[in-house]
């Protein structure tokens, strides 16, 4: 079984973002940056599934700045055999993104090409689709939980009250979901091992591309709250409040 | 409870390699998804969580820094430090199994047993399959080893063992113990060596030591051996010497000045969310002067304490430490410590007193750790001796 998995470098969650003098990216200074979270339970996947095979190759690629390296060897370091950076000033348009990943899967014979379903950055949820797109292969987005047996694949869905179950058959690419599996922790030995993997470097540049990053804002500071009293006798007062002043009701 | 991102004003992340950052974040983790959710509970029962052996094996964090021929990590002293830091971060008694296992068991005998010995028990003890504890301190002899009364007399096929060791962390459940006897007069402390014992070796018994108000996560025995009898080969062949078992605590020592330093972290990082949220007087107490005062002493106390860490393990790697540099992180870390859980406790009021908050368990806890491992007060003699060339003991 050859797996590849795309990765992301991202600030991570609880980072305090702070917007740069350009207006258009992130001030890094002080930052942590982690593998996308989505793209975590991708890496465990594919770890279980190798696992689980006996057999195969795993494969973490990751399209970024050099600094991304870091993320590459966090996918090392939890059993990932080895890693390829496509290094480039990370884009913002997701179709030139996937087509330099299509570019560098294309001819890597891979029975299942793994993504987290968004990356916690820019939202975007099309990189994976797009990338199956150009390589002309079967996707199923946001997978929670995944069968493979016999050269096909059965995946879960959870949509809007209810599961949907599709299958296909390999290669197929697939988005994963939380819920799919618990990521491991890279383990220390991991850690130590993952140095001495390979961690391949390709400059790519990417196309020009058809969207424009106008600029980045953060969300307005929250007002702060009101009490309106309390118990019972505070109701009509909160009702009042929530439907002329707040309109929510 | 939020996860835990560390406590760090000057940025001395940056002086840590891509490795040594991977494995502290592991290991925090780690304690944040394990550790966080059991051990306010574990603390009140006065009971060891060892069902987190297995997975604290697994990540690889007992006897880290020894070397992967043997099952182990292979991680410099940074790495294992920040190991201790962040165990610690979580509960001392925590911290307490993992240097057990590793500087006072693992550690003597990768450093004074056989080819043999070592193929034997260090594998397993990094797998967590087997559990040590370290015997030196006795009844009447703790800040002086040197009159230790265990003896072990050598026989026509091997040893025989007598005597009592007391505050033994690890003791109930170890599955071997490294125990240290004189092999000559009680008079001859150069005559100390040490011994490995399995614990179902007949005559060897361990008792829970009782009514402990600290390190109630951690296992605490009295171990007695009657008229234990072992083989030849039980003895770590280069041993000798009350200097063997020292080594072994310089280790454990320099692991403790990294680990007070996760304790003193974690009161801090509560008392500032405290100081936030807390409302008196129509505002936050941590825009009050004398919580901010409280707040920046934390601060300013646990940012020396992170370089006098570092440095230690710097040097350590460089093979440069000496044990005098050692004592001087042990007892300013620890003291550091117990002062700040001590502040961040008063902080936080009357809630301050619950085992839902982490400052109280913290400083019950820190005050064993001013304790063992040479008390504050030894190790102000070993310093004192140290510069003056005078000894005061």
């Amino acid at each position: 079984m050859r797996i590849a998995v795309c990765l992301k470098r991202v600030p991570d969650t609880t980072a305090r973002i702070v917007i740069a003098a350009d207006g258009k990216s992130i001030d890094e200074t002080g930052v942590k940056f982690v593998v996308n979270p989505y793209d975590e339970y991708a890496i465990e996947e594919a770890l279980k599934l190798k696992e689980a095979a006996g057999a195969g190759e795993t494969v973490a690629i990751c399209l970024g700045g050099d600094a991304a390296q870091e993320t590459l060897r966090t996918a090392l370091a939890m059993g990932v055999d080895r890693a390829v950076l496509l290094q480039s000033a990370a884009g913002s348009d997701g179709l030139e993104v996937a087509r330099a990943l299509a570019a560098e899967l294309k001819g890597g014979n891979f029975d299942l090409i793994l993504f987290g379903k968004l990356a916690v950055d820019d939202y975007n949820h099309q990189v994976g689709p797009m990338v199956a797109e150009l390589l002309e292969l079967p996707c199923i987005t946001s997978v929670a939980h995944l069968t493979v047996a016999n050269g096909a694949l059965e995946a879960e869905r959870e949509i809007e009250g209810g599961i949907e179950v599709s299958t296909a058959s390999l290669p197929a690419v697939l988005t994963c979901d939380k819920g799919l599996n618990s990521p491991r922790l890279p383990s220390l030995k991991g850690i130590m091992a993952a140095k001495k993997k390979p961690l391949e470097v390709k400059p790519v540049t990417l196309g020009a591309g058809s969207l424009t990053l106008l600029g980045l804002s953060l969300p307005p500071d929250r007002k702060p709250g009101q009490i309106v009293g309390e118990g019972a006798d505070a109701v009509p007062a909160l009702v009042k409040l929530l439907r002329e002043e707040a309109k929510v009701i | 409870m939020p996860p835990f991102s560390g406590v760090d004003f000057y940025d001395l992340t940056s002086l840590l390699s891509e490795e040594e950052r991977a494995v502290r974040d592991t290991v925090r983790q780690w304690v944040d998804e394990r550790l966080m959710p059991i051990i306010g509970d574990c603390y009140v029962a006065g009971r060891f969580p060892k069902e987190l052996i297995p997975g604290m094996a697994e990540l690889g964090m007992l006897g880290a820094n020894l070397p992967e021929a043997y099952g182990c990590a292979g991680l410099n002293s940074v790495a294992y430090g920040l190991i201790m830091q962040e165990l610690e971060r979580g509960d001392s008694g925590i911290r307490s199994f993992a240097s057990v296992q590793g500087a006072l068991v693992m550690y003597p005998i990768f450093a004074f047993g056989s080819e043999e010995q070592k193929r034997r028990w260090l594998p397993a003890l990094a797998a967590g399959t087997d559990i040590g504890c370290f015997g030196l301190t006795e009844p009447d002899y703790g800040s002086n080893p040197a009159g230790m009364i265990t003896t072990a007399r050598q026989t026509a096929d091997g040893w025989v063992l007598n005597g009592a060791k007391m505050w033994i962390t690890n003791g109930s459940q170890a599955t071997v113990a490294v125990v240290w006897a004189k092999t000559g007069e009680l008079s001859d402390a150069r005559s100390v060596r040490g011994f490995i014992v399995p614990a179902d070796t007949k005559g060897f018994t361990a008792r829970d030591q009782k009514g402990k108000l600290s390190l109630r996560a951690s296992d605490t025995s009295e171990l007695i051996f009657e008229d234990v009898q072992l083989p030849r080969e039980a003895i770590l062949p280069a041993s000798g010497g009350l200097k063997s078992p020292l080594m072994c605590l310089t280790q454990a020592r320099y692991g403790i000045s990294w680990g007070a330093v996760g304790a003193a972290m974690a009161c801090y990082d509560e008392a500032l969310r405290y100081a936030k949220n807390r409302i008196m007087f129509d505002r936050p107490i941590g825009q009050t002067q004398i919580q901010q005062v409280r707040l920046a002493d934390m601060l300013t106390e646990i940012t020396k304490a992170q370089l006098l860490a570092l440095q230690l393990g710097r040097l350590k790697d460089a093979g440069r430490m000496t044990p005098q540099q050692v004592s001087l992180a042990k007892r300013n870390n620890v003291d550091m410590a117990c002062e700040c859980a001590r502040e961040a406790r008063r902080l936080l009021g009357a809630n301050g007193i619950l085992a839902e908050y982490h400052s109280m368990r913290h400083l019950a806890n820190l005050e064993s750790v001013y304790t063992y491992e040479g008390t504050h007060d030894m190790h102000s003699l070993i310093l004192g001796e140290s510069v003056t060339g005078l000894a005061a003991f």
